[in-house]
């Protein structure tokens, strides 16, 4: 079996920039409003790495989503390459918290399932396409397992091979590692990394944990709750790949840790 | 193997005992027929029609179930997606779901006669409320975020439902699919034994006159037909859909 990547006429497709202008967003609820997003604007380079981090309920997700054109915003809209954002089109890739693979598919029907929405592959393309990214994830003998057979790493790991298939130009995480236990998200922090330095990709990354945005992203964009907006933003100039664990990750995330604590005291919400 | 023999054995152990008890004349012959009477029962199908009476109630059956899924399958899909189909016909097939299906026999007899077509209305009638019931709540029940995934894959209308919403209710549906049959099974069965049929007659029938003429063997005989007849469709029609659903779903350790 070649594992030669025979994908070029979409590989060569660049990695696409986001655009985000005076988002607003409201979730109205019978209690009461819930103003999820305040006129949030960000640009995002295309090929960048950026986290956004916030304690849970400052809109990061709900953001996310309006890129991912599974929302629309009250007000404001998202611009990905100057083209106005309204409807998800397969080009710009989710990944969720849980992995939501699709328990009737095996390992590699879950991983053909996006590719089998672009017309212009053959088969055997998809085949191919699909056997490269679970070799890359690190899944090729898995390829026919159930979902259920697999462990929480795996599943994760299935779940990146799947968003990454169909070569999406913008990759949307949604706080993906959050249910793992410490040891595979270090070495999913690893090929996270790897895949995209190799793969070049603009990815949106949600968390609330400080230290996997500074391992993760180029930049930091620091949220605030209830309304949702952005407060502050770091860049992060440490060599890739970085290392969860190293000192100079450590200043950067205490550095955050304090103007996140500073601005959830200033907005009168107790620190964690 | 050794499963297979082992229930086997069980089998044949229950008919020597069966038999063993009507020969000591604890079990009375004219109520209890001996396993022997059954056997020769079956084997003297050439003259007893019993060949014929099976291929009339599955076809019937058959026949009838499978529009009852024609029907059910897509108005429960239908059911699942529209409000207004929810609030008419969502509340229609559940109340008509709680009517047992034999009740349907009077009303089939004066529509259409004793014929052919007042048996399929009652087996549609008897399958198709609770194929509908039970595909609407499988696609209720599908996670949203299965769907979400999809979207963001590229998928829309038609492909989000036929490729992940219908695959995604199959535990579901699959389980309505066997209470349909089972209510359909019942149904045929209670309106073959009630009503008679001129076209063709069907186990029911053959029950009830077995009872008329006091064959006693045809009557036991019938009735393990019938059980046979359950047993074997659910093998054939059911067993592998659930065993790769097992497989899948990883629902049941093999």
């Amino acid at each position: 079996m070649t594992t030669t990547y025979t994908y070029k006429e979409v590989q060569s497709l660049p990695p696409e920039k986001l655009v985000i202008e005076g988002v607003s967003k409201t979730f109205r609820t019978e209690r009461a409003d819930v103003v999820a997003l305040d006129n949030v604007s960000l640009n995002i380079r295309e090929g960048e790495f950026v986290c956004l981090v916030g304690p849970s309920g400052c809109g990061k997700s709900t953001l996310l989503n309006i890129i991912a054109g599974l929302e629309l915003p009250d007000q404001g809209q998202v611009l990905a390459d100057g083209k106005p954002v309204n409807g998800a089109t397969g080009g710009r890739m989710m990944m969720f918290q849980e992995p939501a693979l699709f328990p009737w598919l095996d390992v590699l029907g879950n991983v053909m399932f996006g590719l089998k929405l672009k017309p212009n592959l053959s088969r055997k393309d998809r085949r191919e396409v699909a056997k490269f990214f679970l070799k890359l994830v690190g899944l090729e003998n898995f390829r026919y397992a159930n979902i259920h057979e697999l462990s929480g790493g795996m599943r994760q790991r299935a779940a990146l091979a799947r968003a990454l298939a169909p070569n999406p130009r913008v990759l949307l995480m949604d706080e993906p590692f959050a249910a793992l236990d410490a040891l595979t998200r270090e070495q999913l922090y690893g090929d996270l990394q790897h895949i995209w330095q190799r793969h070049r990709k603009t990815i949106v990354f949600v968390t609330h944990n400080v230290r996997e945005a500074v391992c993760l992203g180029d930049r930091v964009v620091l949220f605030s709750p209830r309304p949702g907006r952005i407060q502050e933003q770091f860049q992060i100039e440490l060599p890739r790949p970085r290392d969860i664990n190293s000192v100079e990750l450590a200043k950067y995330s205490s550095e955050i840790m304090r103007a996140l604590k500073r601005h959830m005291r200033a907005e009168g919400e107790v620190a964690e | 193997m050794r499963r297979f023999i082992l229930a086997m054995s069980f089998f044949a152990a229950l008919v020597v005992v069966w038999e063993i008890l009507v020969r000591k004349g604890v079990w009375n012959p004219v109520f209890v027929p001996s396993p022997l009477d059954v056997g020769r029962y079956f084997l003297n199908f050439r003259e007893n029609s019993l060949l014929e009476g099976c291929w009339v109630t599955v076809k019937r059956l058959l026949l009838g179930y499978a529009v009852g899924l024609a029907l059910g399958l897509p108005l429960g899909l239908i059911n699942a997606r529209f409000k207004f189909s929810e609030d008419t016909v969502g509340v229609l097939a559940l109340g008509l779901q709680t009517l047992p299906s034999v009740c349907w026999a009077p009303l089939a007899l004066l529509w259409f006669g004793q014929t052919e077509t007042a048996m399929f209305f009652i087996v549609i009638m008897g399958s198709v409320w609770s194929i509908l019931l039970a595909t609407d709540a499988g696609v209720r029940s599908v996670p949203p975020i299965y769907v979400r995934a999809a979207r963001t894959m590229g998928s829309k209308g038609l492909h989000t439902w036929f490729k992940v919403i219908v695959p995604a209710s199959l535990p579901f549906v699959v389980s309505g699919m066997k209470q349909g049959w089972a209510f359909a099974w019942r149904s045929l069965m209670a309106a073959e034994i009630y009503v008679t049929i001129l076209t063709g007659f069907g186990l029911g029938h053959l029950l009830h006159y077995g009872r008329e003429l006091h064959a006693i063997d045809a009557v036991v005989g019938i009735m393990i037909i019938i059980v046979l007849i359950g047993l074997l469709t659910d093998k054939i029609l059911f067993s592998p859909i659930e065993n790769f659903m097992h497989r899948r779903w990883g629902t049941r350790k093999a």
